[in-house]
């Protein structure tokens, strides 16, 4: 299988890269470590007629700590590969949810090509680092011909490969709390070790609120966007046991059903990978 | 467009389409088949090759991708005299292959699993093989010969070009 052809551009800086894509109009795509692109254009399933390979911007990759105390926020970069962060000491001290969850993506080989601003853009709702980005709250960084602005990740994935990221704009950075030592559980289900979840769920804060914030759930692959468990998320703050309030992590979901499982099934993965998930928080808190 | 890379410690320059894969890149332009295509897309790893120290399926990265980049395929491993890679020696002397399709891949994941980890426990090794598939030997050797290649120590780990190339 063989891409359709394309004029290749490698750009050094993300100001290159956006007149690049200023140029080069709609049907140029920005190419990061290429695991979901590349295959989806061997497919002919996306053929741009410009790829702008970005890997070489060697100022995107980084995990850092900026501010204190309670307002500190991880700042990761785009360019960082997931083995990248699956290793940084600063992300496994600062928020360890989120290197567990890079390690957890696909096999090494994926994780050595892999980026996290690259696994943002592309918006399946079956991805791991949204999943767990969207339980720990946080911003997606974009800059653009008018510079940058913040997107919550509550509002940045709008459906099924779709984002409120506009053509003319990159993501940059993400930007997430610090939660140091307050729980956090990931539970992934698949058939073979090293494929996208089936169903995911991430769960991360603390009954009582404190510094890591009251316990939020995401979901992976239940609707056409990653998204978060509402209604098991208002009946803990309401005093609800775990059990009770993982028995609706399915409300207000919209699984699909394909070769792996059916949406009844899914909606059982969910209520049961929540109610683990938390326990781990819980029990780590 | 031109590309320069560095495959088995040789530099050479070729004009390549943009959207040539570094696996045809490999296997067409370079005349080195001992990599294999099986899946051609992203799940198999008979396509493993190092590049810049670190394990890629080379079915999803671009030539243009590794222009610049030092590229170990299999037949880059053994010493000029013959003599096999630690983890080549280990596979032949614990019978890690059967048909031998999923061999070079394998091999080269498996220096990527030792270069993380020197000496792997059975779990690890399966767990650093997850993108590997072998249709012939259950695992079970191939994961036997990857330990035994540990005990051969850090060299396991290494491919010839990546000593130079580490910062
Ligand atoms: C075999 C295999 C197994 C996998 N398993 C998993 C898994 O278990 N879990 C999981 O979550 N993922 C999995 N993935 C996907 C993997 O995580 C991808 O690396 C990731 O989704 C995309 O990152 P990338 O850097 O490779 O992006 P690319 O493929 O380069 O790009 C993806 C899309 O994002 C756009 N883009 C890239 N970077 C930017 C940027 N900075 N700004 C704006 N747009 C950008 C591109 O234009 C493209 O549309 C797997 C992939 C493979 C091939
Ligand atoms: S041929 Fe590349 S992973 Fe199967
Ligand atoms: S030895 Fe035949 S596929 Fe592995």
């Amino acid at each position: 299988m063989i891409p359709a052809p394309f004029e290749y551009v490698k750009v050094a800086s993300v100001d290159e890269a956006l007149s690049a894509l200023a140029e080069h109009g709609e049907d140029a795509k920005l190419l990061a470590g290429g695991h979901s692109l590349l295959p989806i254009m061997k497919l002919r399933l996306a053929i741009p007629s410009a790829l702008i390979d970005i890997s070489g911007i060697a100022d995107l990759s980084y995990v850092r700590v900026e501010g204190d105390g309670a307002d500190a926020i991880v700042a990761i970069g785009a360019g960082t590969r997931h083995y990248e962060l699956e290793r940084d000491e600063v992300a496994r001290a600062e928020v360890p949810m989120l290197p567990h969850v890079a390690g957890r993506v696909g096999d090494p080989q994926v994780r050595h090509r892999g980026t996290i601003g690259g696994t943002t853009a592309h918006s399946d709702p079956a991805s791991d680092l949204p999943t767990a980005l969207l339980a720990l709250g946080g911003t997606v960084v974009l800059q653009g011909p008018g510079g940058r602005r913040e997107v919550p990740v509550t509002e940045f994935w709008t459906g099924f490969f779709e984002t409120a990221m506009s053509p003319d704009e990159m993501v940059v950075e993400l930007r997430v709390p610090r939660t140091g030592s307050t729980g956090w559980g990931y539970e992934k289900f698949t058939r073979r070790e090293n494929d996208w979840p089936i169903v995911a769920a991430a769960a991360v804060g603390s009954r009582g609120g404190g510094a890591g914030g009251p316990l939020r759930v995401a979901l992976a692959n239940m609707a056409g966007t990653v998204l978060r468990a509402t209604a098991t998320e208002e009946a803990l703050a309401g005093g609800a046991s775990i059990a009770e309030a993982a028995e609706l992590a399915d409300q207000g979901t919209s699984p699909g059903a394909d070769m792996h499982a059916d949406a009844d099934y899914r909606r059982h993965l969910a209520r049961l990978l929540t109610r683990r998930a938390l326990e781990t928080a819980a029990g780590a808190a | 467009m031109q590309v320069s890379i560095t495959v088995n410690g040789q530099q050479r320059t070729d004009e390549v389409e943009p959207r040539l894969l570094l696996a045809h890149y490999l296997r067409e332009t370079c005349g080195l088949t001992a990599t294999n295509i099986g899946c051609d897309s992203t799940s198999c790893g008979a396509c493993t090759v190092v590049v810049d120290g670190l394990s890629v399926k080379s079915c999803t990265v671009l030539a243009a991708q590794a222009d610049g980049a030092q590229v170990t395929t299999l037949e880059g491993l053994a010493g000029s005299d013959g003599e096999l890679h630690p983890v080549q020696a280990a596979f032949r002397a614990e019978h890690g292959l059967q048909c031998g399709f999923c061999t070079s891949g394998m091999v080269m994941a498996a220096i990527g699993v030792l270069a993380d980890n020197p000496d792997p426990t059975d779990r690890e090794v399966r767990e650093g093989l997850e993108g590997n598939l072998c249709r012939c030997t259950g695992y079970h050797n191939i994961v036997r010969a990857v330990r035994t290649a540990a005990q051969a120590g850090p060299a396991a780990g290494q491919v010839p070009q990546a000593q130079e190339v580490v910062q």
